[in-house]
């Protein structure tokens, strides 16, 4: 008995610690990263943003959240009662299940796998389930069509994200994420980041993250001038707030891949700054990222659907599938 | 001792963490605040009026199409993996031999472009 | 050890019950959404093998992506769940006699199904722990089995082309975007300048 309890209980005990340490710096982040959004969309437009709540309106997220809480829950009678508490559920869920692998410095990862990008492109591509279920089960006409377009949606770009990634991995050589971080140190700093040889796949990536997540200008699930508020019609309360929750972790998610993938992880971008620990850098690359993407959300015009569709199938795919030759001739004879 | 699963059971604590975290932030609303439904509030929204019929539509054929396509491009990227990694070790065949993958696939791209299974009208 | 067989029951036995529910259950959507609990427990039971890759191509590809299908071809089919249990009794018949032919099938595969060893002795990489699975996979799929990959290839290829030519139906009133036309056009070909006289049409 002793022995199971030393073998197993005791390490998953320090696991369950670690997981539920993760789980609320995620979610006390994430609040703020909310509360930075919406302060960058204000300023772009000239106005304050939120104000009031706490100084400079920084504790507005937890008003927020508060309020979801209080709110009463309404599920339509109409529904499949099961299926639409399911779905923002599953969207939470699966979004911050991706963070296990992510390693935020050298060694600091809950569980450093050996194939981490497979795990990551495997969650990612649940999201859409969230999606559907929600639309489907709400049994009600703007909730169904903002679910299809936006399945639609998210399995396009996914296929661009595939090739991306596949760029990535055979200059890396590895599938493991913290090899990939480590195959982009070295002495020259910022110029050894994946970001430059393979700055246009890092811009089809950025972009095709912002669709993957439905951010604008690919909000069209949830399209308000013609969907109301697409799959999220019936919702309300902290289902409503799951889905938000879900969809921010998962923006977070997609600075944090970008930061991995293309920008160097945790490494210093000159080696003089090596004294600064790598875990800021971290920190630093992801905040730039999401910086990136309040900034694409204040400034784009929403796309039209054609339009969404063409620039998937016809612009980054074969841009990508291209560039997936291209390396590869490269790797196999220059290098 | 298998060593690989014991690489994934932090990944199903995690989970098994999330899940709770989740589940308590959704019961809460169900425990404090209060629920006073009725027959208009629990109606399907619909801009005002009682819906015609029922949601479950018929839907444009074309979102099959863009399933179908989605399935086929992400076998390729499942096959794209192993190759990625072991181009060092498979040398020049190996690369020829992935080429030729993608060229006849490629083949299948040009002609779904050139049919119109692309546009969307 | 216990914990890995522990596990191994646990997702087998809700792999089992999930595939239970997918026929049971009367409302397909919930069939596919149990269908998609039975991969992933199918996923974990590969981990449990060490097929890492695997586990996670089953999840990527089968419920990323076929299960999405599935979900959109069941959304669509617009049955009215009660007309289902009715129709029941009239296929009954064509299902059993297919449920015995399976199932007899089945016991043969079970009960002729001897270890051939000399395929596993013969692979030409050992499974030792200098590459992971996924690097096994790699060094031997695009090479050795290069005939089995490109009919993989090959296979594709005839699925996009089949749902392509089923499929696609273009309405000719469509009204579609040309970017290039747009990028192309200049002030030049679009603005013609005409001398009006007052109190005359053009």
């Amino acid at each position: 008995m002793d022995n199971i309890l030393s073998m197993y209980l005791y390490p998953a005990a320090i696991i369950a610690a670690k997981s539920v340490f993760l789980i609320t710096t995620l979610l006390i982040t994430i609040a703020f990263l909310l509360l930075a959004d919406r302060k960058i969309w204000a300023a772009v437009q000239m106005r304050r943003g939120p104000n009031v709540v706490g100084a400079f309106g920084l504790l507005q997220s937890f008003a927020d959240l508060l309020k979801f809480v209080l709110k009463e829950v309404i599920i339509p009678s109409k529904a499949d009662k099961a299926v639409f508490l399911l779905a923002p559920f599953v969207t939470t869920v699966f979004a911050i299940s991706a963070w296990a692998v992510i390693p935020f410095d050298a060694g600091i990862v809950l569980a450093d796998i050996n194939i981490g990008v497979l795990y990551i492109l495997a969650i990612s591509s649940l999201g859409v389930y969230g999606i559907i279920m929600g639309g489907w089960a709400s049994n009600s006409k703007y909730p169904f069509l903002g679910a299809l377009r936006s399945a639609a949606q998210m399995v396009s770009y996914e296929v661009s994200i595939g090739f991306v990634i596949i760029t990535v991995i055979l200059l890396s050589g590895s599938l493991n994420l913290t090899d990939i971080v480590n195959a982009q140190s070295g002495d020259y700093g910022i110029l050894n980041w994946y970001f430059i040889p393979l700055f246009p796949m890092f811009v089809v990536f950025f972009i095709s993250a912002l669709a993957e997540t439905n951010r604008p200008p690919f909000d069209l699930p949830e399209a308000e001038s013609e969907l109301v508020a697409g799959f999220m019609v019936e919702y309300s309360s902290t289902p409503y707030l799951m889905f938000m929750l879900g969809e921010y972790v998962s923006i977070v998610l997609m600075c944090a891949f970008a930061t991995i993938l293309f920008l160097g992880g945790w490494h210093a971008p000159l080696p003089i700054l090596d004294f600064i620990p790598g875990f800021v850098w971290f920190v630093i690359k992801v905040c730039f990222m999401f910086f990136m993407f309040a900034m694409v959300k204040a400034m784009v015009p929403r796309y039209r659907y054609d339009q969404l569709m063409r620039l998937g199938w016809k612009v980054f795919l074969p841009l990508s599938l291209v560039m997936v030759a291209v390396t590869a001739t490269f790797v196999v004879f220059f290098k | 001792m298998n060593p690989i699963i014991l690489d994934y059971l932090p990944i199903l604590i995690f989970i098994g963490v999330a899940i709770v975290v989740s589940a308590a932030l959704m019961g809460s609303s169900f425990i404090l605040a209060k629920s006073n439904p009725d027959n208009e509030k629990l109606s399907t929204y619909e801009c005002g009026f009682e819906p015609f019929e029922n949601a479950r539509v018929k839907f444009d054929i074309r979102f099959y199409l863009v399933a179908i396509l989605f399935i086929i491009f992400d076998l390729e990227v499942a096959f794209l993996f192993p190759w990625a990694i072991t181009l060092g070790k498979i040398g020049v065949f190996g690369y020829i031999s992935m080429m030729i993958f993608l060229a006849v696939l490629t083949v299948g791209f040009v002609y779904e472009w050139k049919k119109g299974a692309l546009e969307w009208d | 050890m216990i914990v890995v067989s522990l596990l191994f029951y646990l997702f087998s036995f809700i792999m089992i019950a999930s595939a239970f529910m997918v026929i049971l259950s009367r409302n397909p959507v919930h069939s596919v959404l149990f269908l998609i609990l039975c991969f992933f427990n199918s996923a974990g039971i590969f981990l449990i093998l060490g097929a890492e890759f695997l586990a996670f191509i089953l999840v990527i590809v089968y419920v990323g992506a076929v299960a999405v299908l599935f979900l959109f071809v069941v959304m669509m089919l617009d049955v009215e769940f009660k007309s289902i249990s009715s129709t029941v009794i009239s296929y009954l018949p064509i299902g059993l006699t297919i449920g015995v032919i399976v199932l007899a099938e089945l016991m043969l595969v079970l009960f002729t199904w001897k270890r051939d060893y000399s395929v596993t002795d013969n692979l030409s990489i050992t499974t030792d722990k200098q590459y992971s699975n996924t690097e096994i996979i790699g060094l031997v799929l695009y090479t050795d089995n290069i005939l089995f990959f490109q009919l993989a290839g090959l296979i594709l290829l005839a699925s996009m082309i089949g749902a392509i030519v089923l499929t696609v139906n273009h309405r000719p009133s469509a009204k579609r975007q040309d970017i290039n036309k747009q990028v192309e056009r200049d002030a030049e070909s679009s603005i013609k300048n005409i001398d009006m006289k007052p109190g005359s049409g053009i």
